[in-house]
């Protein structure tokens, strides 16, 4: 059997943490590898995102954890809730984006847009699994440039009636309840985007299961269609206005996301330096060839500035000074490092580096779905870019 | 119910053990410290007596250094309500020391069940559950993997060589836990929360005379490699011969 996973921490990170950080981490940790680890390969061959595990999750408290305990949520600070996403990755990204989705971008815009009944409603009960939430921004023809969106909400006189396609929406078959955006004014008006709490057995609300994914396969991915969607006026997410609202969600999940490609860049890392000092090759482990340590060498490195750049970045959301762009460097950096991570990890272990029994094909064909997610590398170029010049290079 | 459970932190069970420079002590350097797997079945078979009961209290008491403090937490973490600190420079190497504090710290408590691991990982001296007991003046059950309690009395199952031993007692007593009694839970992140926020009292450990020294410590000889010496039927003359001449177990 293979050793329980220790963690990799090359500069002592452990001494930056606080104890309460460092137990959380641990406990995610112990559960991945007992309870998630056993069964990842089968479900992401099945294709089938492990929904058996989501009570014993929100049973432990990984869900919107660094929300306040008064919606029974842990309370926890930003770096506690980073290690989270870090662990889960650790096991799958897939898993980790379930997480990402029911807290950053279901359970965040309730806590931020919403009514105090509508978080005294919704909260508890996506905290505790009772109920699992989606997101709605992209739509089959905005992607990258989400206000665009032509998906609309017009108001009646009991509420409002929904109309449009999202696709490529995590959690969407699954889901109790969709958070979509949608515009309440004309289809050039970016100002008037609002956020909607659907509930997804609705009249006129469809899931459609995404087939043929050969990445994030342990993961729920769906189309949604909107056809004359009723809702009540308690639909609306009352402080949510503008295409900035569910930007908002997204540098929380990207914030997640950062802090997650560790994970999974450990996990590749771990696996690799095992192999290589297990497998031999011409009368010697492959770990004693320079270019399999060049390989670790590179990994170790990259994956020790990973951690030390999400720190300081969970640091600075915990002072609340930090700024989106911020956010934006530590997606880009970490997931492009954790791909590549990924990658290599791969190629060390030779044949069997293809296949499910191994860590790192499953993530490297994940991890270009996050590669691509919550802004792709390239948006996260454009923003930086537009942040060192002043000059926009979007549009 | 009023139950208290003895903890202590040790090194991490797959932590790379390293003599300090003393020749008798652990170099703590890197070495990840957890609360003693055995003390975890404790507090987690502690918990759920607490549970069906609907009431009472679970207090866990360590004798270690400032540094247990983070043990303690982990077991109010899992769930219980205080804990007791009874701080000392290093644990002793003498059981009956540790004993002895323990039982001056529970013996007015009232308490209906006191309950340790059956051991410490890290020195494996299988002493203090026994000793406490002595000194309490309870009857004591060691090495337990079945537990229960009803009306003033217990019995437990203890696994004994090729069977099960059953075994009766009256409360309150003593009694330690072995692997198989229950499967502890992951502190749950509000727990770990709400620990910081539950009494830990620090008081001086006094043991009395120590009677016992650690004087050396070394590590196990390295194992020799493995070697093949052959594939299939063929081989098997000269694993033979290798087991009978060089190995000398045949
Ligand atoms: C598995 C998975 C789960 C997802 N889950 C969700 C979800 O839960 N909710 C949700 O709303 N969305 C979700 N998405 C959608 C995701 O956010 C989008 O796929 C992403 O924003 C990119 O959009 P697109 O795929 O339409 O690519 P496009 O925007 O069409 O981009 C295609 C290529 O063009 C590049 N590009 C685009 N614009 C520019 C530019 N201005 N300059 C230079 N290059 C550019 C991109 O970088 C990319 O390489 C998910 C996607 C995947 C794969």
């Amino acid at each position: 059997m293979a050793p329980r996973f220790q963690g990799i921490d090359f500069y002592d990170g452990d001494s930056l943490l606080s104890e309460e950080e460092r137990a959380v981490r641990d406990t995610v940790r112990d559960w991945v590898e007992d309870e998630l680890m056993p069964v990842i390969a089968e479900h992401y061959l099945e294709g089938k995102f492990p929904r058996e595990l989501v009570p014993r999750m929100a049973e432990l408290g990984f869900f919107g954890a660094n929300l306040p305990e008064e919606y029974g949520c842990a309370g926890l600070n930003n770096v506690a809730y980073g290690l989270i996403m870090q662990e889960l990755e650790r096991g799958d990204s897939g898993v980790r984006s379930f997480a990402s989705v029911q807290g950053a971008l279901v359970m965040y815009p309730i806590y931020a847009f919403g009514s105090e009944e509508q978080k005294k409603r919704y909260l508890p009960a996506l905290a505790s699994g009772e109920l699992i939430g989606c997101f709605g921004l992209t739509e089959p023809d905005y992607g990258s440039n989400p206000g665009g969106m032509i998906t609309v909400a017009r108001e009646t006189a009991d509420g409002w009636v929904l109309n449009g396609a999202k696709m490529w929406i995590t959690n969407g078959s699954t889901a109790q309840l969709a958070i979509v955006w949608a515009k309440t004014g004309p289809i050039e008006d970016v100002s008037s985007i609002r956020g909607f709490i659907v509930p997804t057995d609705a009249k006129g609300f469809t899931a459609k299961d995404q087939k043929g994914k050969l990445s994030l396969r342990a993961s729920d991915t769906s189309e949604l269609v909107l056809e004359d969607v009723h809702v009540g006026k308690d639909a609306l997410l009352p402080r949510s206005g503008g295409i900035k609202s569910p930007l908002m969600c997204l540098t929380q999940a990207r914030y997640g996301i950062a802090w997650g490609a560790i994970g999974a860049a450990m996990a590749c890392y771990d696996e690799a330096v095992s192999y290589a000092k297990n497998r031999v090759m011409f009368g010697k482990p492959i770990g004693a060839f320079q270019i399999q340590q060049v390989r670790l060498a590179e990994m170790l490195t990259e994956i020790t500035k990973a951690q030390l750049l999400c720190l300081q970045l969970g640091r600075l959301k915990d002072r609340g000074t930090v700024t989106p762009q911020q956010v934006s460097l530590a997606k880009r950096n970490n997931v492009d490092m954790a791909t590549e991570c990924a990658r290599e990890a791969r190629r060390l272990l030779g044949a069997n580096g293809i296949l499910a029994e191994y860590q790192a094909m499953r993530h490297l064909a994940n991890l270009e779905s996050v590669y691509t997610y919550e802004g792709t590398h390239d948006v996260h170029s454009l923003i930086l870019g537009q942040e060192i010049t002043g000059l926009s290079a979007f549009g | 119910m009023k139950i208290a459970v003895c903890i202590k932190r040790v090194p991490d069970s797959e932590t790379r053990v390293k003599v300090a420079n003393d020749g008798r002590s652990l170099d703590e350097a890197g070495v990840k410290f957890i609360l003693n797997p055995y003390d975890e079945f404790a507090v987690e078979e502690a918990l759920r007596r607490k549970e069906a009961a609907g009431a009472g209290e679970v207090a866990v008491i360590a004798v270690g250094t400032a540094a247990s403090q983070e043990t303690i937490r982990t077991a109010l973490a899992m769930g219980a309500d205080r804990g007791v600190l009874l701080q000392a420079d290093a644990v002793p190497a003498d059981g009956l020391a540790v004993a002895r504090a323990l039982a001056a710290e529970l013996q007015d408590g009232g308490y209906d069940l006191i309950l340790c691991g059956k051991m410490a990982i890290d020195d494996q001296s299988y002493q203090v559950g026994p000793m406490l007991a002595e000194r309490l003046g309870l009857p004591c059950v060691t090495a337990v993997t079945t537990l229960s309690l009803e009306g003033g009395k217990g019995v437990a199952e203890r696994e004994i060589e090729g069977g099960v031993e059953v075994v009766e007692f009256p409360l309150p007593a003593v009694v330690t836990a072995d692997k198989g009694l229950n499967e502890p839970r992951y502190p749950a992140l509000k727990g770990i929360m709400a620990a910081k926020k539950k009494p830990l009292a620090v008081k001086p450990f006094d043991g009395g005379t120590v009677g016992v020294a650690v004087t050396g410590m070394g590590l196990p000889a390295e194992r020799q490699e493995g070697r093949i010496v052959g594939e299939g039927a063929a081989a098997v003359p000269e694993l033979v011969r290798l087991l009978r001449e060089e190995a000398k177990v045949l």
